[in-house]
């Protein structure tokens, strides 16, 4: 397998989910929206700090509006992280290697970039806005079935499916981030039912509150969902889930002693995640190890088999 | 209102389907009858179903411009298929073959031996001013001394009704892929048409390249490992390279993902360290594929290939310095080529040819210029040329200087009356000038492409079938009688 084209498709899974994931950030935010009593109606501020992408925003936006912030996160092409930006990276991506993918995989993903674009203003309106995310989140749930089922499970898959997981496990972080951004006050006794409501919209956003109820067995609760979405090995969004499947895939690999290293010492934090995390800013500490963390299986993954490309 | 075919009443042309009386050759009448009881709308509404298709398969290529840098356009295809029976093919098959043999005869003999310029049948000054002669293939021994393993030659008919040879493309044709991809498109437009015409297949085209290719391996016995080079996702022709690499289940490689160590072998950069390549189809340019021999500024190419190559440790198709035929004065001789290495006459013709180095035929050409199509010796895809019916007084005036500048760069030929096929023009048919575009392979033996890529210019009265000048293409079939 080719250094570039392994890359390529690393990268290729990498958008994939950056642009799944962004879609439910937005999803989560919203139904937030709907879910809150009117004053205490959540920002679209934190996504972008949540993103990493604050510097960028200010660049091109002076002032923070919800249109703004939504169409900079959707369809901005000058955000390189904006959902167009990953289709449009995907293809570009996939494109380098047309002749690895299925040819049915390579048109899924040129429909989904052309109709994403066509179909850009669905998006501004509030009223359609989540049908066209959910379109897109669909479409890319169509992609994962198609390579999955008609592509060779061979070391191309595997580096699709390494960025998949590195980048679906770090997402997760960040939507769990935005749900600890976003707290009930403790001196409104009365609003305290909306705090369970707000993790149980979160779990929808990532369609994990079936698969919660059936593996958790208990009602919403904090460190239940936490312990959920960062221990769990069972749910497929879940940070432990994707780190074993990295450290499953990473076994076919030639020289993955030090990738596997690193994922070792990850899983061993992702065990401590509820004691670490009691209340919601040493959960946004916590979240920041477990993305630094994430940020070297990437750098080694990188040293060890796309080296010297250039 | 139904399709109708008045536009052919009268029409100066031959038409490929539709005779000077205005009724449907007889292999065209199915599809005439056909098309004559579709409306207006349904017409259209094929067209378009065609163009979703393409758009959606994301058959492009990419042009240039100065004011909108690289983009990517749909290929644009016209949904009537030009039909040409089974036994004219036949002809122009066997015509081709002998053609790209005598072709591949006289190249291998211009880096040997030179004995068709010291029998004095071809002239050593015309050798002397080739662009593409490298001094860097001379002595080479090729396997079967095949250069040109894959050759584009382009056919169009006159009104006379013959079939003539334009031109050979013996670098790096392409169209090969949208040949085989306006296939698959009618398909979907028409499935229709499939139940009472039985076009022969096209599809074998890359497993014959995969086997032609495989051929070629320096270490036969083992499995070869063939990889596909492109200039890379910038290059006009990439979803064709991609298209190949894919169909043939081999590597799609750019000269960053090559190396050529010091044992002079080629070998590809995987995430496991180095493995060995035996064959390389390159769709790059002689001059840019190794700046160790040739353009020392190329980023595209391996430095070091020409060496692997002379060392007979990989194999390149087609091979470097096989576009010395590729020539229009040349191509000028191609009909005394097949004479002196085979002792044939030319089955397929040329044609006729004025080359401006010859003094009366100079003259002659600046005397006519208004008559006659005038072509530099080394360009292609249509650029550079003077077409003389066509011209203002200042563009001849302008080639009179550039041809006297330079003779030997040009030659000049009558203008031809370019055959047509019926087109889709806004919910009705109209004639437009295409040519074919058959493709040769040469390897263990030598293969044609059951008929090739039609392009077709879409623009009323044009010749220009170049994709990126405003031409398109059409499905080809070839039926039987």
């Amino acid at each position: 397998m080719l250094s570039r084209v392994a890359e390529s498709l690393y990268w290729l899974g990498r958008y994939h989910e950056r642009a799944e994931n962004t879609a439910r950030l937005i999803k989560v935010n919203a139904n937030l929206i709907l879910d809150l009593p009117k004053g205490l109606v959540p920002d679209w501020e934190p996504l972008i700090t949540i993103l990493g992408i604050t510097e960028l925003y200010n660049e091109r936006h002076s002032e923070i509006t919800e249109r703004r912030i939504i169409n900079y996160l959707i369809s901005d092409e000058h955000n390189p992280d904006s959902i167009l930006s990953c289709l449009s990276l995907m293809r570009e991506n996939a494109r380098t290697i047309r002749e690895i993918l299925p040819r049915e995989g390579w048109e899924v993903i040129n429909a989904m970039y052309n109709n994403a674009v066509d179909n850009k203003a669905m998006s501004y309106a509030r009223h359609s806005r989540l049908e066209y995310l959910s379109e897109i989140t669909n479409g890319l749930q169509l992609l994962t079935g198609l390579l999955a089922g008609s592509m060779n499970h061979d070391k191309g898959y595997v580096f699709l499916n390494l960025g998949r997981k590195l980048e679906r496990a770090d997402m997760t972080t960040r939507i769990i981030d935005v749900r600890a951004e976003n707290t009930i006050p403790d001196d409104v006794p009365e609003l305290k039912p909306f705090e369970d409501m707000l993790w149980m919209s979160m779990l929808k956003s990532l369609s994990a509150y079936q698969m919660y109820r059936q593996t958790m067995q208990v009602r919403i609760q904090r460190n239940a969902v936490l312990n959920f979405l960062f221990c769990g090995n069972k749910f497929p969004r879940a940070v432990t889930f994707c780190v074993e499947n990295m450290n499953y895939y990473l076994n076919d690999l030639p020289n993955n002693e030090s990738c596997i290293k690193l994922l070792d010492k990850l899983s061993k934090t992702l065990s401590k995640a509820v004691q670490r995390s009691q209340d919601n800013e040493s959960l946004h500490e916590y979240i920041d190890d477990v993305q630094i963390q994430l940020a070297n299986v990437h750098n080694q993954i990188c040293i060890t088999y796309f080296p010297d490309l250039e | 209102m139904n399709v109708n075919f008045d536009a052919f009443k009268d029409h100066p042309f031959y038409d490929e389907l539709i005779t000077d009386k205005g009724n449907a050759r007889a292999y065209a009448r199915k599809l005439y009858s056909f098309i004559s009881k579709l409306k207006s709308e349904e017409l259209n509404d094929r067209q378009k179903g065609a163009e979703l298709a393409i758009k959606q398969m994301g058959i492009t290529f990419r042009v240039y411009s100065k004011e909108e840098g690289a983009i990517d356009r749909v290929w644009p295809f016209d949904i009537i298929p030009r039909i040409i029976p089974q036994k004219e093919w036949q002809t122009v098959e066997e015509g081709l073959k002998q053609r790209v043999q005598a072709l591949n005869m006289f190249i291998d003999d211009l880096y040997h031996d030179q004995k068709i310029i010291k029998d004095k049948v071809f002239p050593a000054s015309v050798l002397a001013d080739s662009v593409n002669f490298r001094e860097q293939c001379v002595g080479v021994d090729t396997p079967k001394g095949v250069w040109a393993h894959i050759c584009g030659s382009d056919l169009v008919r006159n009104s006379d009704g013959i079939m003539y040879v334009l031109e050979d493309n013996l670098r790096v044709p392409s169209g090969v892929s949208y040949m085989l991809e306006n296939r698959l498109v009618t398909k979907r437009v028409w499935p229709e048409l499939f139940e009472t015409y039985s076009p022969l297949p096209i599809d074998d085209y890359p497993a014959d390249l995969f086997d032609t290719l495989a051929s070629l391996s320096p270490r036969p016995g083992d499995t070869p490992e063939i990889v596909v080079l492109t200039p890379g996702i910038f290059n006009s022709a990439y979803f064709e390279h991609a298209y190949l690499a894919q169909q043939m289940g081999c590597e799609l490689v750019e000269g960053r993902d090559l190396v050529v160590q010091d044992d002079d072998c080629v070998y590809m950069k995987n995430i496991d360290g180095l493995s060995r390549v035996d064959v390389i189809y390159r769709r790059i340019d002689d001059l840019f594929i190794d700046p160790e021999a040739f353009d020392k500024d190329s980023m595209l190419g391996v430095p070091g290939l020409i060496r692997a190559w002379r060392a007979g440790n990989v194999a390149m198709a087609n091979a470097p310095g096989a576009g010395v035929a590729d020539d229009k004065v040349v191509y000028s001789y191609v009909p005394e080529i097949i004479k002196y290495y085979l002792d044939q006459d030319a089955i397929v013709p040329n044609v006729p040819t004025w080359r401006c180095m010859d003094k009366d035929s100079l003259k002659y050409v600046l005397e006519h210029m208004e008559e006659l199509v005038v072509k530099p010796a080394n360009e292609s895809g249509g650029y550079g040329m003077l077409i003389g019916p066509a011209s203002t007084r200042a563009e001849r005036e302008k080639f009179s200087k550039l041809i006297q500048a330079d003779p030997r760069n040009y030659i000049a030929q009558p203008t031809l009356g370019i055959s047509t096929v019926p087109t889709a023009v806004q919910g009705n048919v109209e004639p437009r000038h295409v040519d074919l575009r058959p493709f040769v392979l040469s390897g263990e033996d030598i293969k044609v492409t059951t008929g090739g890529l039609t392009r077709v210019a879409l623009r009323k009265g044009s010749l220009v079938v170049n994709s990126s000048q405003g031409g398109g293409s059409k499905d080809t079939w070839i039926v039987g009688d």
